[in-house]
């Protein structure tokens, strides 16, 4: 066993032995990747990291990092991860799960840590379909998607899931995508040192069952022209040449347009701490599918009392108050009566 | 606060059983509340049985409506709330005419009159009034206009009629603590310190409740009051405790036996959500309580705080059972310590959510998927819940096993007086984390093995995060026996099963042998009983031996395992006799498990046995 306190942590360190049992050419392997070469640079300590997961390919994420780790049921991952972050506010507990995960059957208890601002990093692969169940629609599918369970194509509208995250008031939301580690790394890092529930929907290709699903956007010859990158501070315009750009009108509704047109003052400047969640919803409804020009970074990142250190500080309120617990003067809080 | 005066000499008797009766909104349950700790404290031993529509506010002054409050008070060791009440306190028609068959023959009617006007007959479903028309004659009635009584006697406090109006039901509080000769400073100073910010509403239940008093004393139309003396407890100090509360009580004792810090996710649900509320006051005992979005979350932090070092809790009723069945089954392949509490009502589905059952007993053994065995602990009466929840803990820390805790909605609610046991006298069930590896790989390097068990137990190391070195990742997929790894290989899964079974049958050596009451060595009939149909039992017995029968009685407290000795005991007694309310679960579990041909007494009408039906049960059982 390695001391791990004497020295900086490698991505070796952060890697486990088991054998990873993804299908090859899956956009997990890149994810698992940038996470473990991130881990050292954000200077935590494995045993001080838990990784918790539901079920689905992505579920599988914990048993390859070298850290505590819980690989759980179908859809409560956040609920589990919840009770370890309130009881053990000292911990860095990361929640990793898919579309299917985390959007259906997991969706309540999503929601509910989003809003409860439980201090979580929240990555959810998002490859809009059911791998491990061999390729059924998801949530984030598109109307018309024809699966195994929808012959005829599907009818359900699909969750934006940076839509349903701010609301559901959380204080982080970002979105990056499988085939740029520096951004995945990136986003990470700002999700992982955000205090409070940090969520961010990461594109992922499953090449077996929905291969190419965001290749319109996320290929590289693509990418200039269909991500939109948001950057806090600066105008938001993409394109080979930053030539088009995000602007706003007068109702609120943002628009593409060529910023030769319009002028660079007219650009939206990004404001990712914008208490008001209204204007990163309008960014998270610029695109309806990864067929449009799509916003990736932070959304969203404000500060916001996280619910573990607030569960510790009404623990040491009442303790400062009432004195620490003592079982005798509990047992005799109620009127008693002596038999001698 | 003095007590009020009373003059007139009482006559003793050993015991009464009294039921308070009117609409939802009439504040019965507080009536028989106040009533019940008056006598706690007087020194009486009581037992009680509260009884309360699903409807917050049915329409008033319909049967839907009517809430009820029975309390036994007795100068010697009681067990149940009482067979039939002696005296039934009525404040609307509706109250009457649903309650009034509970009254033992030559009764005591107490009625408000007030509110025995058309209208309320009418909603109640009465054709002629029941004071006139001679239907209530094989009883003693008393007619009181409580509601005029308590108005003229509040008028000039400036209370808004409203408010006047519903102090009532402390003006019925003060004439039956006249009757039954009930110390009143505790009522007294209870509502000053209940009501001190609303100085009116204080004022008008203090003025109703001496009006009350002072009608009984003056009005000439009761005869005499009673006293019930103290009853001769064994001597210490004693409190009257709820089931719900003593079990909230064992929760907090647990953690500070263990010496970590108890979580307890849970969903609010009728009749558990009182263990919530009461947890959630002691955050300076470190406890953590979430209410969370629904029960499978509720269970689902639980178990995240398990993992974290923390001692898990998660309280519901029969339907939230259903929702972290699965969770549970996580649980048990976890192998993390977790309390599973159940109160369990009326079912299946909704059922009679404020009424009591015990049917959720094949649920708790068999109501997950897979071979996934749960240790089982049943309180037997509702001071006894705050042991139980002590030895649930216990179970679940030592063998690193989920347990379930089966209560009731009548122990949940119900009261009695409790002897409060010495801290110090207190089990102990510390825990010790895993610190170091327990293992050495193939090149001699010291490593973590997260299932390598203790031989003794068949537990598994606890390693809690933060701890370095000790890293490991655990699932619900089958794993390897030992390094916890992903494992499908069929021989292991059937290894892990039978490990896991082991584990739990293995608790019976660890738990205390069936006693057996009664006749124990010449008994002709044994009876089983578990949960909260102990007093009924243990009451039926007495009197079945009172005529001459040989009658023994064990009470299990453990179901999952059961006791090693109790094949032996069943083995015993020519007959077997299981009281249950449900329609033979454990019945069908004994004679499974001993195959023994156990007889089955079942109820299943959302209240508990009387001692009076069991008895005539048992009777006939010993006259087959």
């Amino acid at each position: 066993m390695t001391d791990l306190h004497d020295h900086a942590t490698t991505a070796k360190d952060w890697s486990s032995d088991q054998e990873v049992r993804w299908c090859p050419g899956c956009g997990d392997y890149s994810i698992l990747k940038a996470v473990q070469t991130l881990m050292p640079e954000l200077g935590g300590r494995p045993e001080n990291t838990v990784f918790v997961s539901g079920i689905g390919c992505a579920a599988r994420f914990p048993y390859y990092m070298k850290t505590y780790g819980m690989h759980s049921i179908h859809g409560r991952a956040p609920a589990i991860a919840t009770g370890l972050a309130m009881a053990r506010a000292d911990l860095d507990v990361w929640v990793v799960g898919g579309d299917g995960d985390m959007l259906s059957i997991g969706g309540n208890h999503l929601i509910h840590a989003l809003r409860r601002n439980v201090n979580l990093t929240i990555l959810m692969f998002n490859n809009q379909i059911y791998g491990l169940t061999k390729g059924q629609y998801s949530p984030t599918s598109e109307v018309g998607k024809v699966t195994k369970s929808t012959p005829f194509g599907s009818l359900d509208q699909p969750f934006n899931p940076v839509s349903v995250a701010l609301g559901a008031e959380a204080s982080f939301v970002a979105r990056t995508h499988d085939l740029d580690r520096k951004h995945m790394m990136e986003t990470f890092r700002r999700a992982r040192e955000h205090r409070g529930a940090a969520f961010v929907e990461i594109f992922q290709n499953c090449n077996v069952f929905n291969d190419g699903a965001f290749g319109a956007i996320t290929a590289k010859s693509a990418r200039d022209d269909m991500l939109i990158p948001l950057v806090h501070g600066e105008p938001i315009r993409f394109g080979a040449e930053k030539e088009k750009g995000v602007v706003l009108d007068a109702q609120g509704r943002a628009h593409l347009v060529l910023v030769a047109d319009v002028g660079e003052d007219a650009i939206l400047v990004h404001d990712e701490s914008r208490t008001e969640p209204g204007l990163a919803f309008v960014l998270s409804r610029l695109s309806s599918g990864p067929y449009e020009p799509t916003p990736i970074g932070v959304f969203r990142a404000v500060d916001r009392p996280d619910y573990g250190s607030e569960t510790d500080r009404q623990l040491a309120a009442s303790h400062d108050k009432s004195g620490p617990g003592d079982l005798t003067t509990l047992l005799h809080s109620r009127p008693t009566w002596d038999v001698p | 606060m003095a007590d009020l005066a009373q003059t007139t000499q009482p006559v003793e008797i050993d015991r009464v059983i009294i039921r308070f009766a009117g609409d939802s909104g009439d504040g019965m349950q507080l009536t028989g509340d106040r009533f019940t700790s008056a006598s706690a404290v007087f020194g009486n031993d009581l037992s009680t049985l509260p009884e309360y529509p699903a409807e917050i506010r049915a329409p008033a002054g319909t049967l839907a409506g009517v809430s009820a409050f029975q309390v036994h008070i007795s100068d010697h060791d009681i067990t149940t709330p009482g067979d039939a009440p002696n005296v039934l306190v009525a404040m609307n028609p509706a109250a009457l005419r649903s309650e009034l068959h509970h009254l033992a023959d030559g009764g005591t009617v107490i009625v408000n009159t007030d509110a025995f006007e058309e209208r309320n007959l009418t909603k109640a479903g009465y054709r002629s009034d029941p004071l006139a028309d001679g239907s209530l004659d094989r009883y003693t009635v008393y007619e009181v206009p409580m509601t005029t009584l308590t108005k003229d006697a509040v008028a000039s406090l400036g209370v808004k009629p409203r408010d006047a109006e519903r102090s009532k039901n402390f003006f019925a509080l003060g004439l039956i603590s006249w009757m039954y000769t009930r110390p009143s400073e505790p009522t007294l100073t209870w509502i000053e310190e209940k009501f001190g910010s609303k100085p009116q509403v204080a004022a008008a239940n203090r003025v109703a409740f001496a009006t009350g008093h002072a009608f009984g004393e003056t009005a000439e139309l009761f005869e005499t009051p009673y006293s019930v003396r103290p009853a001769t407890h064994e001597p210490g100090t004693y409190t009257n405790i709820t089931g719900n509360t003593a079990l909230a009580w064992g929760l907090v004792a647990a953690g500070q036996l263990a010496g970590i810090p108890v979580f307890l996710g849970g969903y609010p649900i009728t009749p558990a959500s009182d263990i919530l509320h009461e947890l959630s006051k002691h955050k300076n005992f470190g406890i953590r309580t979430l209410q969370a979005e629904d029960e499978i979350a509720g269970i689902g932090a639980a178990l995240g705080a398990a993992f974290g070092g923390h001692l898990g809790v998660t309280t519901t009723s029969g339907p939230g059972i259903a929702l972290k069945s699965e969770t549970m089954g996580l649980a048990v392949s976890l192998e993390l310590p977790l309390i599973v509490v159940d109160i369990q009502r009326g079912g299946p589905s909704t059922g009679l959510p404020t009424k009591t059952e015990q049917a959720d007993l094949m649920q708790a053994m068999y109501g997950r998927h897979g071979e996934s065995p749960i240790p089982i602990v049943a309180p037997y009466s509702p001071a006894q819940c705050f042991e139980a929840a002590i030895e649930a803990a216990r179970i679940a820390l030592k063998y690193r096993t989920p347990v379930l805790l089966l209560s009731d909605g009548y122990l949940a609610n119900g009261s009695e007086p409790w002897r409060l046991p010495d801290v110090a006298d207190l089990p102990d069930i510390s825990v010790e984390f895993a610190n170091e590896a327990n293992h050495v790989d193939a090149e001699g390097e010291p490593e973590f093995w997260p299932y390598l068990r203790d031989p003794s137990t068949l537990a598994r190391p606890w390693a809690v995060p933060g701890t370095p070195g000790l890293e490991h990742r655990i699932g619900g997929i089958e794993k390897e026996d030992g390094t916890g790894n992903i494992s499908y290989d069929p021989a292991n899964h059937e290894r892990m099963v039978h490990i896991r079974a082991d584990k739990v049958a293995g608790i019976a050596a660890d738990i205390p042998a069936v006693a057996v009451h009664g006749d124990v060595d010449d008994g002709e009939l044994l009876v089983v009983g578990w949960g909260s149909t102990w007093g009924a039992i243990d009451g039926a017995v007495n009197r079945c031996r009172a005529k001459g029968h040989k009658v023994a009685h064990t009470h299990l407290t453990h179901l999952n395992p059961f006791p090693t000795n109790l094949g032996d005991v069943l083995r015993r007694y020519p007959r077997v006799v299981v009281p249950e309310l449900n329609l033979g679960q454990l019945s069908r579990l004994l004679r499974a498990e001993y195959l023994v041909d156990v007889r089955s007494v079942t109820k299943v009408q959302g209240v508990p046995f009387t001692a009076g039906e069991l008895e005539v049960a048992l009777l006939k059982e010993l006259d087959a």
